[in-house]
């Protein structure tokens, strides 16, 4: 059993899938009793979604030419 | 010579068939709208972000022998992008360009802001303002990030590395990659926190608005 200081002590790692075993395990159960950090997890979670989707950008049709005639370039 | 190593075009290797190269052209114009987009999250600029992605297509071409599993070719090329930033970085850091680092950001947390009394929110505060975030607002508190915390979220956040991962791209301990995801968190959740209260999304500009609409 961990409390909600533990929890969020822990949060980062959770959310970065890098908590293992026990580790792991205790937080879930937390997660399944307190609405109060669940939340704050579901936030976190969400909030790392919307960061994740700006590692796409439209591509400017001048790279796009230009990365395919480097390639072309390569030899092989 | 590893991906870290500069590479020129020139020096590629010649025993890859017509296949690869077509096969490489292929997962590359794929990925292009996620390798630029990463390239100007780290480098913010759109020239260098163009160059940036050229150098890596070419540091990729010329160590494809080095990819075992072809399955594991995004997140290969992604890291090799990373370490393009990276060592052109390290030449600016060796010629006395680098962004000084403030260690008193301190503990902070959007949500339990938006959850402060004094809101009087009606329904979920973080689902309102998630709801309302817009992507030109996350990008300008990115990018706001001085570059070793940006580098860490462009690596946690938008690609999923470990923290292992990050720690031997970065070639730090892992404790300092735990320290700077942390304070890059704090960093961007803060920005974030200010833009909303600027733009009238939380405090009293958005409790009236609330209210007229009622």
């Amino acid at each position: 059993m961990i409390n909600c200081e533990e929890a969020l002590r822990r949060l980062a790692e959770y959310l970065d899938a890098e908590l293992l075993g026990e580790s792991s395990r205790e937080m879930e159960q937390h997660l399944e009793r307190c609405r109060s950090c669940f939340s704050r997890v579901e936030f976190e979670k969400r909030l790392k979604s919307c960061t994740a989707e700006l590692r796409r950008e439209p591509v400017p049709p001048d790279l796009e030419r230009r990365i395919r005639a480097l390639v072309d370039t390569f030899k092989s | 010579m590893t991906p870290e190593d500069g590479v020129t075009v020139g020096t590629i290797d010649s025993r890859r068939s017509a296949a690869d190269r077509e096969w490489f052209q292929g997962i590359v114009v794929e990925l292009l709208s996620d390798l630029y987009g990463t390239a100007l999250r780290l480098t913010r600029n759109r020239a260098d972000a163009e160059d940036l992605v050229a150098e890596a297509v070419a540091r990729a071409w010329s160590h494809l022998d080095e990819l075992a599993d072809r399955t594991r070719v995004q997140g290969w090329l992604f890291r090799i992008l990373t370490n393009a930033f990276l060592s052109i970085k390290r030449t600016d850091a060796r010629h006395g360009i680098q962004e000084s680092l403030d260690d008193n950001d301190g503990d902070f947390s959007l949500f339990e802001q938006l959850h402060a009394p004094i809101l009087l929110w009606w329904g979920s505060p973080e689902q309102e303002f998630l709801n309302k975030l817009l992507r030109e607002d996350l990008t300008r508190a990115v990018d706001a990030l001085p570059e070793q915390f940006r580098v860490v979220v462009v690596l946690a956040e938008m690609h999923g590395f470990t923290y292992q991962e990050i720690a031997e791209a970065l070639q730090v301990p892992i404790g300092t990659v735990r320290s700077r995801l942390a304070r890059a968190r704090v960093l961007l959740q803060k920005a974030l926190w200010a833009h909303a209260q600027d733009a009238g999304l939380v405090g009293p500009k958005h409790l009236k608005a609330t209210m007229d609409h009622e």
